[in-house]
Order: C-alpha cells, then structure tokens, then sequence
C-alpha cells in the first residue's frame, strides 16, 4: 500500500511498499523516526485520509466499500488533533463513542450505558465523570479520549500516539490496558508510538518503518533480524539486542 | 416567552391598555373596536413574525457556528444576507439603471422580498457550488466572507450612483422590520422556518458528533459531505427566508447560541436546538417591544436595537462566567 497526500493533481507519497496484518487478539504498534508517515499511515488506515495506492482490508472487505456508519462499528480511532469543543463532560464525551450504534436521536439505550460505564470504569475515570473536559490535564483528556474509543466498542482501535502527555507509569498502564483489551476481547488494536522499548516489551507485532525498507514481525524476530539497528544514526544511539532497548552513546 | 407576547401586543404606536390587549386576545369584549382590529390585523401577525424571525436567526446561527467550529460564525457567513442586500439594492437602486424593466418599476414589500430573496439564494448557491469542490469547512467560512465582501463592494458601487431618495429607502429596508406582513407572507416565512427546524432536528446526531471535529465525526460513523449540505441547506432556508421577509437582522443569530450556551452551560444539541428557538423568539420580541417604547408614532430600526440590547447582554455574560463555552 501507499501512504501519502494528493494536492491538486500531485499526489506526494509518504511511504510506499507497505504491506502487514494483524489478526484478532494482537496489540501491535507502528514505530519509526519523526516524519517517516507513522500517522499517515495510521490515518489511511482508519480511513481518516485516502489511499494512494493498494487495499485495506477488514475481513477481506476493502474499507472503502463500507458504508461510513458500518465502518464505525468495526474501526475506532484516537487522532492526535485535539477535539472541537471542550466544553462536553467526560461523559457526554465518552456516550459519543456510542454513536454508531444509537438511533436518529442519539437516545442511548440500558445496553450503551453499560458499555459507556465499562469503558470509564476500565481507564479510572469515574472521578471526572462529571468534569468539563477543559478541566482536565493533557494526559487525563488522552483517557478520556481511549475510553470514548473503547465504547465505540469495535473490533479494531486505532490510537495515534495515545501515551504522549503521559507519566511513565500512565503510559505503561495505558499500554498494560492495552494489551489487556487486545488478548481478553480478541480486538486489533495498533498505535504509533516513539516508545520503541516498551513497545518491544509489551507488544505481539510491531511494524518499523525505515526509509529503505519497512519490517513487520514479532519483537524477537525483529531483534533477530536486527531491525531495530539502522533506525537511527549509529553515531548517537545504538541498539542493545539483550536488553531490547536503545543506549546513547557517549 | 408569553408574557414577552403579550408585552409585545400591548405596545405599539397606538397606546391600547394591556387589559384590553388580554381581553382583546381571549375574545373578550373590548371598548374600542378599532384596538381589537389594530390587535388583530396588525399586532398578532407582527408578534408571530417576530418569533419566527428570531428563532429561525438564532437557529441558523448555532448550526454555522457548530458546523464551522467558530464561535464567531453566524447565519450570514454563507454570505445569505449580502446576497439579500445585493437583490433589495439592485431592485431600489438599480431601478434607474434598468428602468426599461417592468419589474423594477414596481417597488413594495412582496417585489422587494422577491429580490432579496433571488439575490440570497444566488449567493448561497455559488457558496454550494464550491463548498462541494473543497473539503476544508474553514476554507468554506472563508469564501462565505468573501462572497460577502463582493457583494458589499456592488451596493457601495449601486449606492454611490444613485439618489438621496432612493437611498434612504434602501438603509430603511437594512434597518429591518418585522411588521408589514401579510397573512400570506406569513404562511410562507412559517413553511421555510419549519422546514429548516425539521432539517435541523434530523441533524442532530451528526451535529453532537461535529463536536469532536470532522475526523473525529467522520469516525463515528458521520457522513461529512451530506450533513454539511444538509446544515447549509437547513441555514440557507431559515436564514434567506428571514432575510427575505425582515431585512438583514443582525446579531440575533450571533448572539443567541452564545447566550443559551451560557444559560444551559451544556454543548448537546438536543437541549440546544429547543432552547435557542425559544431563546431567539424571546429576545427579538424584547428587541422589537423596545423599537416601540417611543410609543409615538416613531418605530426605532430593529436592526440597531437587536445590538444595542443584545451586545451588553453577551458581553456581561461572557465577563461574568470568565470563560466561554463553545
């Protein structure tokens, strides 16, 4: 698949030659260096922006063959841009997330309103419930926003960097949650992410995406075939296979 | 909301007691038949069209400034009220430029709504056309602005050539009014603010998605393209409709989504909707009660009460609560 924007006639890709699945039950992660097309990527794939060339595909089904309120309820996204208006509770902003799944009004139903409370329940959230999301911390609105994702209740989750504004300890949950969601609910869920150690740590597959060529495989597999070394420039920091993780040079 | 109704009944350039307007309303017997004709012919059609107006305004003004995101939007950014004033100028003005038209030689109120409203429609749909062409809704508000400033540029160029005479009637059709219609007119302004008010209610959904931003929406499953038609649709009803019929009111639509928003303190547009038709009805009513205080026969300009009123009371509002809420 290629990833990119269209301008006019122009078409400038980001990156090309991508290709990898994921199945049910699988947390996986996007890594790679500033600018390389992580979100772009991200994006095409929860059809935020088009594709340039290739497929996407759910259950063999390409995305764009789906009808935008069917496509709400197998794909739910967590962007990076933050949203409109500030001035909804975590709740109310939460019940969006059950959108899809509401009637002409909106009117949620004994059935949403468990799954709205689940998913507070599930990110700690019970607390701010009732707080105006301009209340909140740039780490607390990024759970508020990964809850609304969870009640949209989809069988993929996109999140676009969900741990930055996040302590290590609230990114380490956030990405234990997960995981967690991941292999309890048989969901797909890929985020990007710059972590590249905890995602090593936490993740099933993770894809690297390098100038020259893009890797998918297992942790371990990627360690073997030494993808992680030419991520960055070897004059600053390098890659330690048996620890996972990546040591600055002094 | 009734009690602004009646308020409003009672005032007006004849003074007739407000007893006599309850009991005028209720059917009761009324001392002096020519209250009850006044009441009935003149005040209540009046009254209706003041309600109208200021629900369809305010209306139209929380759908811009939801579809846009900006606080700052308001029916007329589409451009609906320039286009309007381009129509009524080029009828008032233009009538000796293109004097060997039959149409222009007949100025009143029906042929003036007739051309405010071709000239509102025609800016909206030049608006349409390329909204559909571009995807970024701020590059939308921008064009409506645009359209706007054209047109503004045409009746500056219209008003510089023409007489003192023709002018002045022109800046009292700007001024706006809400009297002066008839039974007919009515019916048809009540059709266009309905039709807009069902639009509405069945955007309702999309629009609490709109809350997120369009990713955000499109992600819950909102089809953007349609409902942005639709929302335009929806404005340019309520507010070409109104334009056409009352001239270019301002600050209504503006300032009524602010003040329910404050009022409420909520964002959901199943609270919002209801509430700032109410809201919108209310305060133009107020407006048009206090264009009649004099209670001679001077009836100030509508257009510059709704701001001289309605300013102060955004501004206390928004200086009271420190924050606004959008």
């Amino acid at each position: 698949m290629g990833i990119g924007y269209t301008s006019g006639k122009k078409q400038s890709y980001v990156a090309d030659q991508i290709s990898f699945g994921l199945s049910k039950g699988e947390l996986g992660a996007i890594v790679g260096i500033n600018g390389i097309g992580k979100s772009t990527l991200l994006r095409t794939l929860g059809n935020v922006q088009p594709k340039l060339s290739g497929s996407v595909m759910i259950n063999n089904n390409p995305i764009e063959s789906l009808r935008p309120d069917v496509l709400a309820t197998h794909i739910s996204v967590v962007l990076t841009e933050p949203i409109a208006s500030k001035n909804l509770t975590v709740s109310q902003l939460v019940s969006l997330g059950r959108h899809p799944y509401t009637n002409w009004i909106g009117t949620l139903s004994g059935e949403d309103q468990i799954k709205i409370l689940k998913a507070i329940e599930m990110l700690e959230l019970e607390s701010l419930q009732h707080h105006k999301c301009f209340e909140l911390s740039d780490g607390q609105l990024q759970k508020v926003m990964i809850a609304r994702a969870l009640a949209q209740d989809t069988e993929i989750i996109l999140l676009d960097e969900p741990t930055t504004h996040l302590d290590l300890y609230h990114k380490v949950h956030i990405l234990k949650l997960l995981q967690r969601i991941a292999h309890d609910t048989e969901k797909v869920v890929l985020y990007t992410t710059h972590e590249i150690d905890l995602a090593i740590q936490l993740c099933d597959k993770i894809f690297v995406m390098n100038k020259s060529q893009n890797n998918f495989g297992a942790p371990c597999e990627l360690i073997e075939s030494k993808s992680f070394e030419e991520l960055f420039p070897k004059d600053t920091i390098t890659f330690d296979p048996e620890s996972g993780s990546f040591k600055i040079n002094k | 909301m009734f009690l602004c109704f009646v308020l409003n009944l009672s005032l007006g350039s004849v003074t007739i007691p407000f007893t006599a307007t309850l009991k005028s309303i209720f059917g009761g017997a009324v001392e002096n038949e020519s209250w009850h004709y006044i009441i009935w012919n003149y005040r209540i059609p009046k009254a209706f069209t003041a309600v109208l107006v200021g629900s369809g305004l305010s209306l139209s003004g929380l759908l811009m400034q939801t579809l846009f995101r900006n606080p700052l939007a308001g029916p007329f950014v589409l451009g609906i009220s320039s286009g309007a004033s381009l129509g009524a100028a080029l009828l008032i003005m233009g009538s000796s430029l293109f004097s060997h038209w039959y149409f222009f030689e007949v100025i009143d109120d029906v042929s003036l709504a007739i051309a405010s409203s071709i000239g509102s429609f025609l800016v909206l749909l030049a608006v349409i056309t390329v909204a559909s062409r571009v995807k970024d809704t701020m590059a939308l508000l921008i064009i409506g602005l645009m359209f706007g400033s054209i047109t503004a540029a045409l009746v500056s160029v219209l008003s510089y050539f023409t007489d003192a005479e023709k002018l002045q009637q022109y800046i009292f059709w700007a001024f706006g009014s809400v009297g002066n219609l008839s039974g007919g007119q009515l019916a048809v302004l009540s059709v266009f603010i309905l039709a807009g008010v069902i639009l509405s209610i069945t955007s309702l959904k999309p629009l609490n998605a709109l809350l997120l931003g369009e990713n955000y929406a499109r992600s819950l499953g909102v089809h953007l393209k349609q409902t942005r038609f639709i929302i335009i649709i929806a404005t340019g009803l309520l507010a070409g409709a109104v334009t056409a019929f009352a001239g270019p009111i301002a600050f209504i639509g503006l300032a009524v989504p602010h003040l329910t928003r404050q009022i409420f303190n909520t964002t959901d547009h199943k609270i919002l909707v209801p509430a700032v038709l109410v809201y919108g009805a209310i305060l133009l009513l107020l407006c048009d009660l206090i264009a009649q205080l004099p209670s001679s026969s001077y009836v100030l300009p509508l257009n510059a009460i709704t701001s001289v009123v309605g300013a102060p009371v955004v501004i206390w509002l928004l200086v009271r609560k420190k924050k606004m809420i959008f």
